[in-house]
């Protein structure tokens, strides 16, 4: 059997599990959905593949936002590490694959010219940190954790702590960027932009949760958040003519 | 119990501060200044060095200025692994380019040839999941007729905002791809 098995195209994605484009409660989505339906698409090979990340292009301390930025200090928060394991959604580890992150400081500042946000910047502070996973499809990295902040949606809502995270996957239908939140958190069921997704068990598939045995004695706390991508289809007999 | 896949992680909006993450300087960071991400090829890439630019605009008309756009293309020769690049709208003007060579034509799993085209994947605030559409060339007319993606799109109207006019600036070829994520000549936008 095994040698009749071809990897087929990847599962299509579940709209209704994603947000849909257009969700009024959050404001910004209302003129930048489109109203057509999506067309629907066989997967050429421009989405069977992508583009590959080499650990060539890491700085050494790029998985460690505490220590990334500014002169030699580190950043002021709750320190903690935060790891996972990314898998497809055939449960395969999704290996040597690179995951950008990006968050607000502890007050819920982020150093970008356009926060206007009152909260100080941390001079320690960038926010920014990118790692590649190994061969079991397993990441970490070190930072604090990010501050609530207030957005003028319906006046002035407050997001709940989250930290963005960009995954390419090894093929351009796998592309995905998310944000995680972080377990026991009041704010998650209150935010127009995790409400935009309507089923909980998906939000709940976003909030990373407390590793308290994983963590560093009297150095940081830890957190769980796993990430699926999309998985192929396997066929096992191929639609083809003979000797093609 | 049947056998079900997991479920994939859900997609969240890339927010307004993306640069952060994807192309930190833009954001202000005195960090990977050195990185050029929307120079998807090196000076010796085989192929037609061109220039692809737009902008994009919501459903009133307005200019977005805080999208960040990837491109994927297969290389001259139509072959992958091909060129990546990754851009942002102007923080100003709105403005985005990617510089490339121009990519060959490709083939389907059933043999069927496709146009030279290159896979544009848009982020931003206010888009929750990102947009996926498809950037043809104008001059690959006779290509393009056979393309089954355009095929499938059908309408004239509707094909042509997938196909990037081309011009010649300062000797360098340059594309234009402007981008209506919503309304009167809205983009053809593919689920994938």
């Amino acid at each position: 059997m095994g040698g009749n098995m071809q990897k087929g195209e990847f599962y299509r994605r579940d709209r209704n599990w994603h947000p849909p484009g257009y969700a009024p409660g959050y404001k910004s989505t209302v003129l930048r959905s489109p109203r057509r339906a999506l067309l629907s698409l066989p997967q050429s090979p421009a989405d069977l593949t992508g583009p590959v990340f080499g650990h060539g292009m890491l700085d050494p301390l790029d998985h460690d936002l505490i220590r990334n930025f500014g002169a030699g200090g580190e950043a002021i928060g709750e320190r903690i590490v935060v790891h996972g394991r990314v898998v497809d959604q055939n449960a395969k580890p999704v290996a040597g694959t690179l995951l950008e992150v990006w968050q607000a400081n502890a007050c819920g500042r982020y150093r970008h010219v356009r926060d206007g946000y009152v909260a100080p910047l941390d001079p320690n502070f960038g926010g920014c940190g990118r790692v590649i996973t190994d061969a079991d499809g397993n990441f970490a990295f070190r930072t604090i954790k990010p501050g609530p902040y207030p957005w003028r949606n319906d006046g002035s809502d407050w997001r709940p702590a989250h930290i963005h995270f960009s995954i390419f996957g090894h093929a351009f239908t796998q592309r995905l960027i998310s944000q995680f939140y972080f377990e026991g958190d009041p704010l998650i069921a209150k935010c127009p932009i995790v409400n935009t997704i309507r089923d909980r068990s998906a939000v709940d598939s976003l909030i990373a949760r407390l590793d308290l045995e994983n963590q560093t004695p009297f150095d940081h706390l830890t957190y769980r958040f796993d990430i699926v991508l999309r998985g192929r289809r396997s066929t096992f007999f191929e639609n083809r003519p003979e000797g093609n | 119990m049947p056998v079900e896949p997991l479920k994939e992680t859900p997609s969240q909006t890339a927010g307004p501060y993306v640069h952060i993450g994807t192309w930190p300087s833009a954001a202000g960071l005195p960090i990977r200044t050195q990185e050029k991400p929307n120079v998807m090829v090196g000076a010796g890439a085989k192929g037609e060095r061109i220039r692809i630019e737009g902008m994009i605009h919501d459903g009133a008309g307005s200019v977005v200025t805080d999208a960040m756009l990837e491109l994927w293309h297969a290389n001259a020769d139509g072959q992958f692994p091909g060129h990546w690049g990754r851009t942002i709208t102007d923080l100003k003007t709105g403005e985005w380019f990617f510089e490339s060579v121009k990519p060959g034509a490709t083939k389907l799993a059933d043999g069927r040839a496709e146009a030279p085209f290159a896979t544009l994947i848009i982020f931003a605030r206010g888009i929750n999941i990102h947009l996926h559409t498809r950037i043809y060339f104008a001059d690959e007319d006779r290509a393009n007729a056979g393309d089954p993606t355009l095929k499938a799109v059908a309408e004239p109207h509707l094909q042509k905002t997938l196909i990037a006019s081309r011009s010649t600036r300062s000797g360098q070829t340059v594309y234009r791809f402007d981008i209506r994520l919503q309304g009167d000549n809205e983009t053809v936008f593919f689920d994938i």
